[in-house]
């Protein structure tokens, strides 16, 4: 029995805006094993950036539980908190604006080391940092340079290691390489994987990319406007999705293949608001078939062994 | 058998004359596209995809951008040469481009209506009430109900706004289409939308179309013709089948070895080593030697573009061996 | 990729650190009108340094001799004698420390004031932000020079006064230049980076936040060195800067005004004294600017 790393309990967060309270985050739960990758798929505005961030406390949550070795995070007191995100850290999308222009790459890596006083000596500090150089893959004779100087994809590397610095158990990447050109994605991620291998992190895998995401997690759970809509082992997802919003989303992925012709589902309509939305099913709006009985907001419901939906009618569709 | 020549572009060489040196963005860049064709243009950052397509329209800012070319026709007409009204014409009427971010091509203070209206009415002489006329119709074809024409952008969506933009570049049924990383913005379903959309109207119109990309889905959904970029040169073009199918330079190969595989899940991603040389010091022979696993002393010398079939070409001189291909299989 | 090779200190010290004011430096450089304007302001500091030696407050600049008054530019008086019989070239020289100081105090007053509320304003928005941009607004609809009027006639009229006048005059400006310029840093990643690293509140400010919204501030400096001195100069010139005898620029055409339609030169030369200062740090805080510029937009 392999123990939960992380636990996620009706997490929620709402923000006050001018025309009411906007569901970024909905009443969300998961279970993350140790040293397993949790993908959370879903389109901008669907809340999983805000769902990463919440589970740092970057971002209060409004309500809910994230235990996290069984600790709650969100009643953590700054200085638990600080000793906590030694094993918690993030990822971030953009290389540009996630490294200060003024900051060496040496001071970039070296900043938590020396804000936590893991080490103090100088040059012990400096060995570190070109320890963690070589582990992500960059050249010492960058030790010195300024992130402008570089490239995505090694910039995305400093990221890397700048997470790496405190040796994490638990890492969440937010979109680490849709900034990125296809080549260096696949550096970025061959990378990722190692470090997983070799220091046996968890992932939290935020993408909008359902197939960098089939390549990376073990578990897929996407989301729609603040909700999982569907959770599943990755496989199993993508082989019998059963939200209409799975379905489509897999659909909508342009395959280089030329042998792969097939059948394209279009989803048209409006986007139901994530400000105050009505009690019914987020999709109904877009969904091609909607009816009555999704007037209610679906619950997860477990149709597989693992894997869980919440749609009314996926038994009548599977059908 | 011979269709209609729509762009021509013979030797295209454009490079920017910076403080910092000068950075060769395309070099030496030959292109034909006939009638109703579509031609991906596929390449990663800095490949020189978006510099070719500026400079068909002669919007390369100058200074410091330089650009000079044996010949650039657009349906047999010199664009080199045009005055800046003659220019002023061809651009929205013959030639049309839509940029990568729809939330900044569309100006906020009129309405969408109004911003189709005044693209038809540059270039036709119609009257007001036609032009609006017209909009509206353009809207309805891109998907959006007519009555929205009196609407402001900030009241769509993303994926309505590129739909608006994509109306505009349409509207005065352009011949040839330029599209610059179009959906890279927009969420994968409302891509799915999109891609659609410019595909029906491809058919409808017979408008010729470069789709400049990164991402080769999008180019096996919706073009003919694919042509790869590298360093500012095509180094591979052919039909779509000639490079998914049978690619033969090594860096298309990369290319696709790249991108996750979505049926095989835990097959290692076999990346391309290495980084894109330094635009402002590219290296003599083959730009893609210093990274290339099959490079050879040939490769340090300027390369041809070979002819494989009918249709394929491919800048690589180890063809010119007997015997050589790369692993990537064929497939039929 | 398990064979990370131990890479020691030592071997590290051989990638030297570019610092980036060099680089800043190079760019500046390269604007010829940036360069002459450096020089210019060099040499009036020079001066201002150098008249402090050279001559004699006494004899040289209140020291009066009725006899020479008014000897119109000639070799021995290159800029001509005032009413008083004194020599206009070495008041001017000996003026310039005068208007420096003006300047450069004015300005330290107003920058460590504004930036720092800027700052907090900036970082920590909500209800502070507001409070303090009101608190600027109320103080930017009082005109400048009423409120120097109004400083000077309360604290009486002393070079002191007059830097505290301007100083606190500006201060608004800077605090909205500081605003404005950290507003955008503090939504950038790499501090929530910053802020997951463990690192504090306040080091975050000083260490991420101020470095990248400096340049702005930089050349605001530069700029608001020469509205304080044109400040300095219109109070005095209105009679209520420097106390009279000091040979402050503003003061010199306030006197000169007088005579001026038979005696130009006492307007010109003090005039023109203000007019190359101001322009040189104006064209400093342009050039400047273009050097710090491309750098941030990478």
């Amino acid at each position: 029995m392999a123990e939960n790393l992380l636990e996620v309990r009706h997490l929620t967060k709402y923000f006050k805006t001018k025309r009411g309270m906007l569901h970024a985050v909905d009443d969300i739960s998961f279970d993350l094993e140790k040293g397993k990758t949790l993908g959370l798929v879903g389109e901008s505005g669907c809340g999983k950036s805000t769902t990463g961030r919440t589970i740092l406390r970057l971002i209060e949550p409004t309500s809910g539980e994230i235990l996290f070795e069984g600790r709650d995070v969100k009643k953590m007191s700054k200085r638990q908190l600080k000793e906590a995100r030694k094993d918690m850290q993030l990822i971030f999308q953009d290389p540009y604006s996630s490294l200060d222009p003024r900051k060496t790459v040496n001071q970039i890596i070296s900043e938590p080391i020396i804000a936590n006083r893991i080490l103090t000596n100088k040059d012990e500090i400096h060995e570190r940092v070109a320890e963690l150089m070589s582990i992500v893959g960059l050249a010492p004779r960058l030790f010195n340079t300024y992130p402008h100087e570089l490239d995505g994809g090694r910039r995305q590397r400093i990221g890397i290691a700048r997470a790496l610095a405190m040796n994490p158990k638990f890492i969440v990447c937010d979109e680490p390489v849709s900034a990125l050109d296809v080549s260096i994605q696949a550096q970025i991620l061959n990378l990722l994987d190692e470090l997983q291998e070799e220091m046996g992190l968890t992932y939290i895998f935020i993408t909008h990319d359902l197939s960098v995401v089939n390549h990376f997690a073990d578990e897929i759970a996407v989301m729609y406007l603040g909700k999982i809509v569907e959770k599943a082992p990755a496989e199993e997802l993508f082989d019998h999705p059963l939200h209409p919003y799975t379905k489509a989303l897999l659909s909508a992925i342009p395959i280089p293949d030329l042998s792969e012709r097939k059948e394209r589902i279009i989803i048209r309509g409006e986007i139901t608001s994530p400000i105050e939305p009505p009690d019914e099913c987020r999709f109904f709006k877009r969904c091609p078939h909607a009816c009555e009985a999704c007037r209610k907001t679906p619950q997860l419901e477990e149709a597989a062994p693992g894997h869980l939906v919440a749609c009314a009618r996926y038994k009548e569709l599977e059908a | 058998m011979e269709k209609e020549l729509i762009l021509e572009i013979k030797d295209l060489v454009v490079r920017f004359e910076t403080a910092d040196g000068v950075v060769h963005a395309v070099n030496g860049l030959d292109l034909k596209i006939e009638k109703g064709r579509s031609i991906g243009l596929v390449g990663e950052t800095g490949a020189g995809k978006t510099t070719t397509a500026l400079s068909m329209l002669r919007l390369v800012p100058d200074p410091p951008g330089v650009v000079e070319c044996e010949k650039l026709e657009l349906s047999g007409r010199d664009v080199l040469s045009m005055s800046v009204s003659e220019l002023e014409e061809v651009r929205g009427k013959d030639i049309s481009m839509i940029f990568q971010d729809p939330m900044t091509a569309l100006n906020p203070v009129f309405t969408v209506g109004e911003q189709i209206a005044e693209s038809i009415q540059i270039h036709e002489k119609v009257s007001s009430q036609e032009a609006e006329k017209r909009a509206k119709e353009m809207l309805e074809l891109v998907g959006i109900p007519g009555e929205r024409a009196g609407e402001y952008p900030h009241q769509f969506s993303g994926g309505m706004k590129q739909r608006v933009v994509i109306a505009i570049a349409l509207a005065c049924h352009p011949k040839l289409l330029i599209a610059d990383e179009p959906t890279t913005a927009l969420d994968v379903t409302i891509q799915a939308q999109v891609l659609d959309l410019m595909r029906r109207l491809k058919e409808q119109y017979e408008t010729s179309l470069i789709m400049i990309t990164h991402d080769l889905g999008i180019v096996a959904e919706i073009c003919d013709d694919v042509a790869v970029m590298y360093a500012g040169k095509i180094i591979e073009i052919g039909t779509l089948r000639d490079i998914f199918n049978k690619a033969k330079h090594p860096y298309t190969e990369g290319l696709f070895n790249s991108i996750p595989n979505i049926h095989d899940r835990k097959a290692k991603l076999t990346p391309i080593q290495g980084l894109m040389p330094d635009p402002t010091n590219l290296p003599e022979g083959c730009a893609f030697e210093p990274r290339c696993p099959y490079a050879c002393e040939g490769c340090k010398k300027e390369q041809a573009l070979l002819q494989i079939s009918d249709t394929h070409f491919v800048r690589c001189s180890r063809y010119l061996e007997e015997g050589f291909h790369i692993e990537r299989k064929e497939k039929e | 990729m398990s064979e990370h090779r131990k890479i020691s200190a030592s071997e590290l010290k051989q990638y030297k650190k570019r610092s980036l004011l060099s680089e800043v430096w190079r760019n500046y450089k390269k604007n010829p009108s940036a360069m002459i304007a450096l020089f210019i302001v060099i040499a009036i500091v020079v001066i201002a340094i150098v008249s402090q030696f050279a001559f004699d407050y006494k004899a040289d600049i209140v020291q009066q001799n009725v006899r020479e008054k008014f000897i119109h530019p000639c070799a021995e008086h290159p800029f001509g004698t005032d009413n008083y019989g004194r020599d206009v070239l070495v008041r001017v020289l000996y003026g310039a420390r005068y208007s420096l100081s003006v300047g450069v105090v004015a300005v330290a007053i107003s920058c460590i004031l504004g930036v720092t509320l800027g700052l907090i304003a900036g970082y920590y928005g909500g209800f502070i932000e507001d409070f303090i941009l009101r608190f600027c607004e109320i103080f930017t609809g009082i005109p400048s020079i009423l409120m120097g009027v109004a400083l000077i006639s309360a604290f009486g009229q002393s070079i002191i006064v007059l830097m505290m006048a301007i100083g606190l005059v500006y201060t608004p400006m800077y605090c909205r230049t500081t605003r404005a310029a950290v507003m955008p840093v503090r939504d950038e990643e790499y501090i929530e980076a910053a802020r997951i690293a463990g690192v504090s509140d306040l080091k975050i400010m000083f260490s991420h936040v101020m470095p990248n919204a400096l340049s702005p501030i930089i050349v605001q400096v530069t700029m608001g060195v020469a509205s304080a001195i044109l400040t300095a100069s219109s109070l005095s010139f209105l009679g209520l800067g420097v106390p009279i005898p000091l040979p402050e620029w503003g003061a010199m055409l306030s006197e000169g005004r007088e005579f001026m339609r038979d005696h130009m030169y006492l307007t010109i030369f003090p005039g023109l004294a203000i007019m190359i200062t101001v322009l040189s740090f104006n064209l400093m805080g342009d050039g400047l600017r273009d050097a710090l510029d491309p750098k941030l937009k990478e």
